[in-house]
């Protein structure tokens, strides 16, 4: 066989696929939230990652320090989540498009610095594992009912399972509040917030809740990343992440919740498929590599089709 | 512990700023600013001692000479072409690698190896303008497009240059371990150069931006685009000079932190970004003077803030400045009430 040939055997095996659908159900749901910020609020939400990183670090410490039931903890980190993310919107969601995204980015490198620095509770850069006890003994029902199809020894097909099935409640979920009138005051402060302002909505009030609904979405991609690793530290809360959650959202295409699914996929078959190539480049070259990738998709994308895949044109307002 | 005092600090320090504001209306902010900094500084000297409080100035005085020549090209490119640019960081990078590869690599004097990185980095700059930035504002780019664009500019930089020179800090050739001490302050050989340098190439900055014809005419593009056209300034030629200052004075910026922290990674520029918004920021958004005295003024503050919390939340100190100041007032020190909506 060619190497070539070598190399594209890792799109047959079912690991690759296990590992690039849980990455792409983790990212879609991080997504979602900056679907509803940017692409229905017009919101530059550029501190995401911290948000999820507020969710995973809260179902840990609550588990593991605190030795709260992992259920319970799970609510309570979406809880701190959401605060926080009133607690950044309220002094800064009336400033300007690009001062927002600033200061968001800015409360992220926060939430990591804090993530470091407070080793008492954070565990520092060693980062924190053991909290998923709780999900293992519900990995490992599935597991014995997946057996009897001759999957039992994929031990991360119960979490896919999962992160899947959340991931599509919560994108239909989206799609149908959109659809509410809550969902048609947020598009019309998006196209004209003087307007919508003019006919009584209080657009503050929307954008907040715009914002706290997507920080409840980036914990809950929190808890995914953590369970997927078993184990979290800061590196994985860099705002780089964002920044690929942005590269599926523009992908997929801007105020269309489908398109997030769309993009994940794509995105994450693409920089997964890369990784496990033979490509005659060490570890951090290959890695190097995906993100000059996802770099040169971003400007290629807003140059020739700032809409992505399934977004209209006329949707990208936002600026204007 | 650690934490509450960084909080004390930061809500003592908001504190003083929101009454130095309040009660003095009709003073001029910058002049406000000055004295909130003195007192800061009386009060450090008096709880803190003279000599922790001379160290950390001169600590404080380094890191302001890069951020100053870092922010004060990202200011003039967002005053003149509204672009807010999250590749201006890895500017720096690039910067910084140039003079690797001319320094170490060709062995060329570390003066020359900067003056490539100078030019390398401007030429860089005028390369973007001409393939990406100027056909975007042709087409009538909206913010987030242009956003998200600089962000995948910021991506190939930072990625291509790990990708050919790999994650290992790299050093320049110049003495990082010889230092002088002057009335009981330390600072590095390489860093007293760093900052006489920096300082000196600010100045001249400032004097060029105020006293020849091209620095009036970048200042008047970045106050008003319109009006200077209207005014028959030649708009293509001076954004085209401002790309050529703000990437150049980055490359310069990326060279003197290489220098003054001892070694470089590819993720420096990133990592520096932010500090470079908080210092624009701090001066007020498009003032090219602001982003002087923003990028001294974040130095300082963020290394007092050493004195009064663990040096590792020194940036968590910068970055919690940046959001301070936008809540409180959003045109920063210098900038119009207009520019804050």
């Amino acid at each position: 066989m060619t190497p070539l040939a070598v190399s594209l055997d890792v799109f047959g095996s079912l690991d690759f696929w296990i590992g690039v659908g849980l990455l792409a159900a983790t990212y879609g749901i991080f997504t979602l939230g900056l679907q509803l910020n940017v692409g229905f609020t017009g919101v530059i939400n550029f501190g995401q990652a911290g948000f999820m990183a507020i969710g995973a670090y809260t179902m840990a410490i609550l588990v593991v320090e605190a030795e709260i039931s992992f259920w319970l903890a799970l609510g309570a980190s979406i809880l701190v989540a959401m605060a926080a993310g009133l607690i950044i919107g309220l002094p800064s969601l009336r400033l300007r498009a690009d001062y927002f995204a600033i200061v968001t980015i800015a409360f992220a490198e926060i939430i990591r610095y804090t993530a470091v620095n407070a080793r008492e509770l954070t565990g520092g850069s060693q980062g924190i594992g053991g909290f998923d006890g709780a999900f293992l003994d519900l990995s490992d029902l599935m597991l014995e009912g997946l057996d009897s199809f001759g999957l039992g020894d994929q031990f991360l097909l119960p979490l896919l399972i999962v992160a899947v099935a959340v991931f599509g409640l919560l994108t239909v979920g989206m799609y149908f509040l959109q659809r509410s009138p809550w969902g048609r005051v947020l598009r019309a402060i998006r196209e004209d917030e003087d307007a919508a302002r003019a006919l009584g909505k209080n657009a503050f009030a929307y954008k907040l809740q715009s914002i706290s609904i997507a920080a409840a979405l980036g914990a809950v991609a929190g808890w995914f990343l953590a369970l997927n690793l078993a184990f979290i530290s800061p590196t994985q809360f860099d705002p780089l992440f964002t920044f690929l959650g942005f590269a599926v959202l523009i992908l997929g295409g801007l105020a269309n919740y489908f398109g997030v699914i769309l993009g994940a996929i794509i995105l994450w078959t693409l920089l997964e498929g890369l990784r496990l190539m033979d490509l005659p480049l060490d570890a951090s070259q290959t890695a190097a590599l995906r993100y000059v990738l996802v770099g040169l998709v971003l400007i290629g994308l807003m140059a020739f089709r700032p809409q992505g895949m399934l977004g209209k044109r006329q949707e990208m307002v936002l600026g204007d | 512990m650690e934490v509450e005092a960084a909080e004390a600090g930061a809500v003592e320090k908001e504190r003083g700023r929101l009454a130095g504001l309040s009660s003095g209306a009709s003073l001029s902010p910058p002049v406000v600013a000055g004295l909130i900094v003195a007192s800061i500084a009386v009060a450090l000297i008096v709880t803190q001692g003279l000599q922790p409080f001379g160290q950390t100035t001169v600590n404080g005085l380094i890191s302001a000479s890069y951020f100053a020549l870092g922010a004060v090209g990202l200011t003039l490119v967002y005053g003149t072409l509204k672009l807010v640019n999250f590749a201006h960081g890895d500017l720096l990078t690039l910067g910084a690698y140039v003079a690797f590869v001319a320094n170490v690599s060709l062995g060329l004097p570390i003066l020359l190896a900067v003056l490539c990185s100078v030019a390398v980095v401007a030429a860089f700059g005028v390369a973007t303008e001409r393939v990406m930035w100027r056909p975007m504002r042709a087409k009538g780019a909206g913010l987030l497009q242009l956003l998200i664009m600089t962000l995948g500019l910021a991506f190939v930089i930072r990625y291509s240059i790990q990708l050919f020179a790999g994650t290992q800090p790299r050093s320049l050739e110049v003495d990082v371990t010889s230092s002088t001490s002057f009335v009981g302050l330390t600072i590095g050989q390489t860093q007293l150069i760093v900052v006489l340098a920096g300082f000196a190439v600010l100045l001249a900055v400032g004097a060029a931006l105020r006293f020849t014809s091209l620095g009036k005419q970048m200042r008047a593009l970045s106050d008003n685009f319109e009006l200077a056209e209207v005014a028959g300034i030649n708009t293509d030629r001076v954004v085209l000079a401002t790309w050529i200052f703000a990437a150049g004075l980055a490359g310069l910026a990326g060279v003197l932190y290489t220098s003054a922290i001892g070694n470089m990674t590819p993720n420096l520029g990133f990592f520096l970004l932010l500090s470079l918004f908080a210092a624009v920021i701090l001066g007020g958004i498009g003032n090219a003077y602001g982003a002087l005295a923003g990028g001294v003024l974040l130095g300082l503050t963020q290394e007092w803030s050493t004195l009064l919390v663990d040096a590792r939340w020194k940036l968590a100190v910068g970055f919690l400045v940046l959001i301070l100041v936008l809540v409180v007032r959003p045109q920063g020190l210098f900038g119009r009430q207009e520019r804050a909506l």
